[in-house]
């Protein structure tokens, strides 16, 4: 209604008695890097522990790798103001269901509760991207990415954050067996994964400004948990 | 009075204001109610750079006193730095309004607490945290409050606490932090001495590269005032140090030639 009025009564552009629109910016990017890679019996999320902006690294050691239960972890990236606040909104959700169920949430329920909540912020989105990784019912692990409005995929592996663009096609190629003919596709073990998984991160790092520092393994089988740290170029 | 036909001036309150308005000259300005929303969309007296460092057993920040109105060093002698409790300390770059509205809210918190009478005290992550809702509740609100804090403190089971929050809700820890202009030059400084110090500063330490890094700063940073204050906190306790000025050496500039 403003701009109508201004027109009617500056009909040259005038800017007088208006105030100049510039807006803030309630978003930043704060880089880094995550991967998923989903097997039989494991599931692995890692990714890298630089906290950036701009031309600044704030931080070398803000792991990006959240636990949600005791077999479901979120790899999470993007804007740390959203990354902080759905972490903690997830908790919260969390702890409520296991009041009201006396239970833990299944990784597949948390993977579609994610996908809500981001969606509920579809007009003012959580500026973020979530690698979601668990052990499903049947003991199988399972990879689900998300897009920063909640649109989610299940993966056997997948590659989220600065330097998504980099590995993806690597992990296609060496996890899908994709592009190749004649290939022998050999069921992933964990050491393999584990191992190919440090050294993509490792060509990440010498090609994106944002990732870097060291990298945070977390190893999900049914037996339990282990984490790794793994140390990354600083520079 | 009658009306005089078009000989005779228009009424007295013919366009005027409604009874409680103020007059509105056509064409010069709109009323509020159609002008778009206004919230704080900059600064306007700024405190520069903040810088924090751990050492063994404590935590030291750091800012200089002065409050700058755009390039107008205004304010000379202004505290930026605020003793919440005994294990907490916050420092603060930015607009100084808001860093006095979060102080109010701060001191009537620690207020509050003190009546309830039971020894409670916030600790330096409770302090940290609750700053990072506050500041990202109001950037949510596109209304933000225009700070880089910093929050120092120690915590006898927690140990050294150093975190940073800034206008948009992005907060970390880390075991050196500096804001604004020190985030370019005084980080990159601490850190060194940092990393080659094995990770471990000894509390004199910690004051000599703050000592140093101000002094950079105040050479290099053209909004950087003379003097600064600093807070330490430890096991005994929290203190904010009254100003210190900073020694500076300008013989070389006799030597420096603009061509």
């Amino acid at each position: 209604m403003a701009a109508e009025l201004k027109k009617a009564i500056y009909p040259e552009n005038a800017t007088i008695g208006l105030p100049t629109q510039h807006r803030f910016d309630p978003y930043t990017l704060n880089g880094g890097t995550i991967v998923g890679v989903a097997g039989d019996n494991f599931a692995i999320l890692a990714g890298d522990t630089r906290l950036s902006e701009g031309f600044m690294i704030h931080s070398r050691d803000t792991s990006k790798i959240y636990k949600l239960t005791e077999k479901t972890f979120l790899g999470t990236c993007g804007f740390q103001g959203d990354v902080l606040t759905l972490t903690r909104l997830l908790n919260a959700r969390l702890t409520m269901y296991e009041f009201e169920h006396r239970k833990k949430m299944s990784s597949t329920a948390i993977s579609q509760m994610l996908s809500t909540v981001l969606y509920y912020r579809r007009f003012f989105p959580y500026y973020t991207f979530n690698i979601l990784a668990g052990i499903d019912t049947d003991g199988k692990g399972c990879i689900y990415s998300y897009d920063a409005v909640g649109n989610y995929e299940k993966h056997t592996y997948h590659a989220s954050g600065t330097a998504s663009s980099m590995l993806q096609p690597l992990l296609d190629n060496q996890v899908g067996y994709l592009n190749q003919e004649g290939v022998r596709r050999v069921p992933l073990t964990i050491d393999k994964a584990r191992t190919l998984i440090k050294d993509v991160f490792i060509s990440a790092t010498e090609r994106d400004m944002y990732t870097g520092d060291s990298l945070h393994i977390v190893t999900i089988t049914s037996d339990g948990v282990t984490e790794d740290h793994f140390p990354l170029r600083r520079d | 009075m009658a009306d005089g036909g078009q000989f005779s001036a228009a009424p007295f309150w013919q366009n005027g204001p409604s009874p409680g308005q103020f007059y509105n000259t056509p064409g010069t300005n709109l009323a509020s109610s159609q002008l778009p929303r206004t919230y704080t969309q900059q600064p306007i007296v700024t405190g520069t750079s903040v810088l924090g460092v751990t050492f063994t057993g404590g935590v030291v920040i750091a800012a200089d006193t002065l409050g700058s109105y755009g390039s107008l060093a205004r304010f000379r002698d202004i505290s930026r730095l605020l003793k919440v409790n005994e294990k907490v300390a916050i420092g603060a770059s930015g607009d100084y309004a808001d860093f006095q509205f979060i102080r109010d809210i701060i001191n009537q918190k620690v207020l509050d607490g003190k009546c309830l009478n039971d020894n409670y005290c916030y600790s330096p992550v409770a302090i940290h945290t609750w700053l990072t809702r506050i500041l990202y509740n109001r950037r949510t609100k596109i209304n933000p409050l225009w700070n880089n804090i910093i929050v120092g403190g120690y915590d006898e089971n927690e140990g050294s606490y150093l975190g940073y929050v800034d206008k948009l809700g992005v907060a970390y820890q880390a075991p050196t932090i500096a804001t604004g202009y020190g985030s370019y030059i005084a980080q990159p400084l601490l850190r060194q001495s940092y990393e080659s110090n094995n990770n471990n500063f000894t509390e004199e330490q910690a004051l000599s590269a703050i000592e140093r890094c101000m002094r950079v700063l105040l050479y290099r940073d053209g909004r950087s005032g003379n003097q600064y204050e600093v807070a330490i906190i430890t096991k005994d306790g929290c203190q904010v140090t009254s100003p210190k000025p900073i020694s500076t050496n300008w013989d070389i500039a006799e030597y420096v030639k603009y061509v």
